[in-house]
C-alpha cells in the first residue's frame, strides 16, 4: 500500500508500538517485584494494550481519525488516546491519595487515643 | 458422583489435634447478624480453640455481637479487604505462637463442624494446609451458577500452572500448619486472594490437600463480590496468578 497524505507513516506505528510494549514490559516486572499492586498496574496495562493496538492496525486509526475529523495526520489520535489514558491514571491516584489521606487521619486519631489509654504521653 | 461424607462427631476432637495450640481466624465485615452463631458453632466443634474475630472496618456492630459472644476481636481502623483482614488473623496466630489455624468466614456459609475431617491431612502430616471443597463432594450449596463458571476457570487455571489437582481455589475454608501460617503472616495477597495464595503456597513449597465438604448459603449480610465487580476481579485475580508464577519462590519464616 501506498501511504499517501493523512496516512500514518510506518516509523509512527514501529515507535508507538515499540513504547507501548515497553511500557506493558515494565508495569508488569513492577508487578513481578510486588512493588506494584495489581490494582494500580491494570489501567496502566489497559493504557499500554490500548496504544499498542491503534499503533499497529494503521487502518483503524485512520478510520477513527475520520470519524474525528482529524484530516491530514491520524496520529494525532494516538496522543490523544494517550492523553486521555494519562488523565485517567491520574484522575485515578487523585482519589486513591484521597481514601490513603483520610485512613491515614483515622491511624493518627487511633494512635493519639491508645497512646492516652495506655499513659504513653512521652511521644 | 457424589462421594460420601463423613462428618466426625463434634464431641469427639482428635487427640493430636487437641494437643495443639489452636486458634480458629473469622474475618468478618459487617457480618454482625450471623458472627454470634458462627463463634457457637466453632465453640461447639472444639471448646477449647481460641476464637479470634477480625473485623475488616464494619460499619455494623460485628465488633460488638463477637466480644458478646466471648470471642477475640481484632478491630481494623478501617477496611482492608478481605486479604488484608486474613493476613491480621495469621499475624496474631504467628506471633501468637500458635501450631494450627483454622479459617472460618463470618458470614456462616462454613460449617465449623467440618473441623476434625479438614484438620486430618494437616495432622496426618500429609499437607500444610488443607481446603475445604464444595466441589468434590458436589453436596452442599456450590454458589450461583455464574460465579460456578468462574471458580471453573480459575481451578483449571491454577491445576495448570500449579499441578495437583485444584477443585475449589477460591474456598476460604481452612487448616494451616505453623509453616503456612508464617508464610501467610509474611504474605497474603490482597482482594479476593485466595486464589493467588493457592499459587504462593505452591511456590513456597508447601503441600496442599483438598476435603471435600459441604457448604451452605450465607446467612446474612452481602458477598464482598457484586455482580458487577466479577469481571474485573476475575481480571486482576488472572493477572495476579500470573504473574505470581514468575515470582521468586517467598521464604517461609521460622
Amino acid at each position: 500500500m501506498i501511504l499517501g497524505a493523512g496516512q500514518t507513516p510506518l516509523s509512527v506505528a514501529i515507535a508507538g508500538a515499540c513504547a507501548s510494549v515497553l511500557l506493558v514490559l515494565v508495569v508488569l516486572e513492577l508487578i513481578r517485584k510486588r512493588r506494584l499492586r495489581e490494582r494500580y498496574a491494570l489501567l496502566w496495562l489497559a493504557t499500554g494494550i490500548v496504544l499498542l493496538v491503534l499503533s499497529l492496525w494503521r487502518s483503524g486509526l485512520n478510520t477513527i481519525a475520520g470519524w474525528l475529523g482529524v484530516k491530514g495526520y491520524p496520529p494525532a489520535v494516538l496522543f490523544a488516546v494517550a492523553t486521555l489514558f494519562i488523565l485517567l491514571v491520574l484522575l485515578d491516584y487523585s482519589t486513591v491519595i484521597s481514601k490513603l489521606a483520610d485512613q491515614n487521619t483515622i491511624l493518627a486519631q487511633r494512635l493519639a487515643l491508645l497512646e492516652e489509654k495506655f499513659g504513653d504521653k512521652q511521644g | 458422583m457424589a462421594a460420601e461424607l463423613v462428618r466426625e462427631a463434634p464431641a469427639r476432637l482428635d487427640s493430636r489435634l487437641a494437643a495443639l495450640r489452636r486458634v480458629a481466624l473469622v474475618p468478618a465485615y459487617n457480618e454482625a447478624g450471623s458472627i454470634g452463631g458462627v463463634i457457637d458453632e466453632i465453640r461447639s466443634a472444639d471448646p477449647e480453640i481460641e476464637i479470634v474475630v477480625v473485623d475488616d472496618g464494619s460499619q455494623d456492630d460485628t465488633a460488638g455481637a463477637a466480644a458478646a459472644r466471648g470471642a477475640r476481636v481484632l478491630k481494623l481502623p478501617f477496611n482492608l479487604g478481605i486479604g488484608g483482614a486474613v493476613q491480621t488473623g495469621y499475624r496474631y496466630a504467628y506471633e501468637g505462637g500458635f501450631d494450627l489455624a483454622l479459617r472460618v468466614d463470618g458470614d456462616g456459609q462454613h460449617d465449623p463442624s467440618w473441623f476434625g475431617v479438614l484438620a486430618a491431612p494437616v495432622l496426618a502430616g500429609h499437607a500444610d494446609i488443607a481446603v475445604g471443597s464444595r466441589f468434590i463432594a458436589r453436596k452442599g450449596y456450590r454458589s450461583s451458577r455464574s460465579r460456578r463458571f468462574a471458580i471453573r476457570i480459575l481451578s483449571w487455571t491454577v491445576t495448570v500452572l500449579c499441578g495437583g489437582r485444584v477443585t475449589d481455589p477460591t474456598s476460604g475454608f481452612q487448616v494451616t500448619n505453623r509453616r503456612a501460617i508464617a508464610l501467610f503472616a509474611a504474605y497474603y495477597p490482597h482482594d479476593y486472594p485466595e486464589v493467588e495464595a493457592t499459587v504462593l503456597a505452591a511456590k513456597a513449597g508447601l503441600r496442599r490437600a483438598e476435603v471435600p465438604v459441604e457448604m451452605r448459603e450465607r446467612s446474612a449480610g452481602r458477598s464482598s463480590i457484586g455482580a458487577v465487580r466479577s469481571v474485573y476481579y476475575m481480571v486482576k485475580v488472572m493477572l495476579a496468578i500470573f504473574v505470581a508464577v514468575f515470582r521468586r519462590a517467598p521464604e517461609v519464616p521460622a
